[in-house]
């Protein structure tokens, strides 16, 4: 798609060349400098994971000391644990919340009132602006046995007092899932809602002739017109299993459900920086060790994706 | 060309059946939300007693006036409109300073520049490392650390970049370059007005994320009086810190408590309400703002 420019390609950019244009090389001074410091900053101290980090002495100061950090974490007792978690999170999040959107683009898109269709929409995104602590805030008073709407629910049907499930471990993983998915659904399904409407209506016409009914219609026209966006958003969350976001989790966590809940980014919180005297080159070890199995993530799954479907996230 | 197909019985089925579906969504999206609003403005003894269901039960606006009598929430109002005024006016500018050259197909060395910009999304120092840098530029407890670290979201790059390609036709710097004018000029006086439709999509996306964010404050803020909204938000709603002044005027310990439930609804409603306002208006934007990224992939 990229247009050729009439630049001569390869080494024969001359000085010249760069000098006229040093006002587009003005303009990157800042968001460049913000990169460098902000993004591949953090990047160069990474290698205190190698050192014994001594804040007097300073990132580049401290003594290197190899893997001990990485051997100790793998040695420990949390490792098993805290990976277990964070698969067991995001492969069920994955497996529950990636269907969901399509479904949800699909009978929106084959709703004919207008009116009750845009009123759908501008509904179901709704909560996606709704914060995170709002959002486990919301989720602490719902699932409230006394005061909460499931308890009134419950109250209302049972007339007993509901169950307390917020002490029970295991329903932290059901919540964190399926609130996200309550979040996010309607915000997810715009992309597929966008490419179901560049479907051209020729081929539902063609199809209506044909005497085909709309369910029949949703099956050979809609879905495969999203099967391509469905591929890629695949890849980019499968890329993504490892990468469990800080935020939502840490702020579920109790110590009820903690074995859990756990996850290597909250652990990492803890070790680094929440314990007294934190422990930053331990802790830095174990971001690392999770940003580096990502990126392999991310490169192989886009490679795999690219060699047998041609659609490439870059 | 509808009115010449007729509609099958099993058609009608399929579409009452959709109708029903989206329905039972409408109202697992809307029940808890309404149920919160309506929660905020009851009476405690209602909340407590677990009579509200759907709508208000006697009315009342005690929630509210236990929250603004909260010094706390009112501080920390102010200081998130603050950090989203500023952060948000900071992230626009860098966001199209930078978009403007990557999206020039004559900038040399673009593509390079782009990786610079792009890698950091797959890979990056995480969070210990950052917190080194940010506590080295002695921005631990600044109001500094709720922008600048935050300053530049890559993903909003690709957005702006993407949509000044697509959508700002090359042969416009072609002209004005014959006309005499240079980079700084083209910017300026044709590239800008003419992104109107990316900078408000962008400006609300960095703000809600200003808004909502409660992370940076956590890892560097520690002095109270500099908290945002969120971060006041999660020690009242989540780990219940709650100060004992708020609730004194009343003896009994299940008053206590149920103007505790009641102030937590209306603490949720009040610090959601702007954003959720201007939802409405601004909706068309957001979407854009999807629909631009799309096209990249």
């Amino acid at each position: 798609m990229r247009a050729k420019t009439g630049i001569k390609s390869g080494r024969s950019r001359s000085f010249a060349e760069i000098r006229k244009h040093w006002q587009l090389f003005v303009f990157l001074i800042l968001p460049l400098a913000y990169i460098i410091i902000f993004a591949y900053g953090p990047m160069a101290g990474l290698q205190i994971a190698f050192k014994d980090f001594d804040a007097s002495k300073g990132i580049f100061g401290s003594p290197w000391i190899g893997l001990d950090h990485f051997q100790k974490f793998i040695k420990s007792y949390q490792f098993g644990r805290i990976i277990r978690n964070t698969f067991v999170i995001s492969l069920y999040s994955l497996a529950a919340r990636f269907p969901v959107p399509i479904i949800l683009a699909i009978c929106i898109n084959v709703m004919r009132c207008r009116f009750y269709k845009k009123a759908a929409q501008m509904i179901v995104y709704i909560p996606h602006f709704i914060s995170v602590v709002v959002l486990v805030g919301m989720i602490n008073q719902f699932f409230n046995p006394f005061v909460g709407l499931y308890g009134n629910i419950y109250k209302m049907i049972y007339s007993s007092n509901a169950p307390d499930i917020m002490t029970n471990p295991s329903s932290f993983l059901h919540m964190y899932v399926w609130s996200g998915i309550w979040q996010n659904m309607g915000w997810d399904s715009i992309i597929y809602l966008a490419a179901l409407s560049s479907v051209s209506p020729d081929l539902h016409e063609a199809a209506q002739v044909d005497g085909a009914s709309r369910l029949r219609r949703v099956f050979s026209i809609d879905f495969p017109a999203i099967v391509p966006t469905i591929v890629i958003l695949l890849i980019l969350n499968i890329g993504q299993v490892m990468n469990l976001g800080f935020e939502k989790i840490y702020l579920m966590q109790n110590n009820i459900n903690l074995r859990l809940s756990e996850v290597i980014s909250t652990y990492v919180y803890k070790t680094g920086i929440s314990s007294s005297g934190g422990n930053y080159s331990y802790a830095t070890a174990i971001g690392l060790f999770n940003s580096v199995v990502n990126f392999v993530l991310v490169v192989t799954v886009n490679k795999i994706a690219s060699k047998c479907n041609n659609t490439s996230l870059w | 060309m509808r009115k010449k197909v007729k509609n099958s019985t099993e058609d009608r089925i399929f579409y009452a059946a959709v109708n029903i579906i989206i329905a039972a969504v409408l109202v697992v999206v809307l029940w808890p939300l309404i149920f919160i609003v309506s929660s905020s403005f009851s009476s405690k003894e209602a909340v407590l007693a677990g009579r509200v269901l759907l709508l208000p039960v006697d009315f009342s606006l005690e929630g509210y006036r236990a929250v603004f009598k909260t010094g706390e929430v009112l501080t920390g109002y102010r200081n998130t409109i603050l950090y989203t005024l500023f952060g948000t006016t900071l992230n626009v500018l860098l966001t199209l300073i930078a978009a403007y050259p990557l999206s020039r197909r004559d900038m040399p060395y673009r593509r390079g520049f782009m990786f610079v910009f792009t890698f950091t999304m797959i890979f990056s120092g995480g969070m210990i490392p950052t917190y080194i840098i940010v506590s080295e530029l002695h921005l631990l407890n600044s109001p500094l650390a709720m922008i600048l670290p935050t300053a530049l979201s890559v993903y909003n790059l690709i957005i702006t970049r993407t949509f000044i390609e697509n959508s700002i036709p090359g042969e416009l710097l072609e002209a004005a370059v014959i006309d005499g004018c240079d980079d700084f000029g083209y910017f300026f006086k044709i590239l800008l007005p003419l992104s109107a439709p990316v900078i408000a999509v962008i400006t609300l996306y960095y703000a809600v994320a200003h808004w909502n964010s409660y992370f940076n404050a956590f890892l560097y803020i520690t002095d109270s009086r500099l908290y945002p909204l969120q971060l006041v938000l999660r020690n009242i709603l989540i780990a219940n810190q709650m100060d004992s002044a708020m609730t004194t005027d009343f003896d009994s310990m299940t008053s206590k408590q149920g103007l505790a439930d009641l102030l937590k609804y209306s603490l949720i409603v009040v610090s959601s309400l702007p954003v959720l306002l201007m939802y409405p208006f601004v909706q068309k934007h957001f979407v854009n703002g999807v629909m631009i990224g799309a096209v990249k992939g």
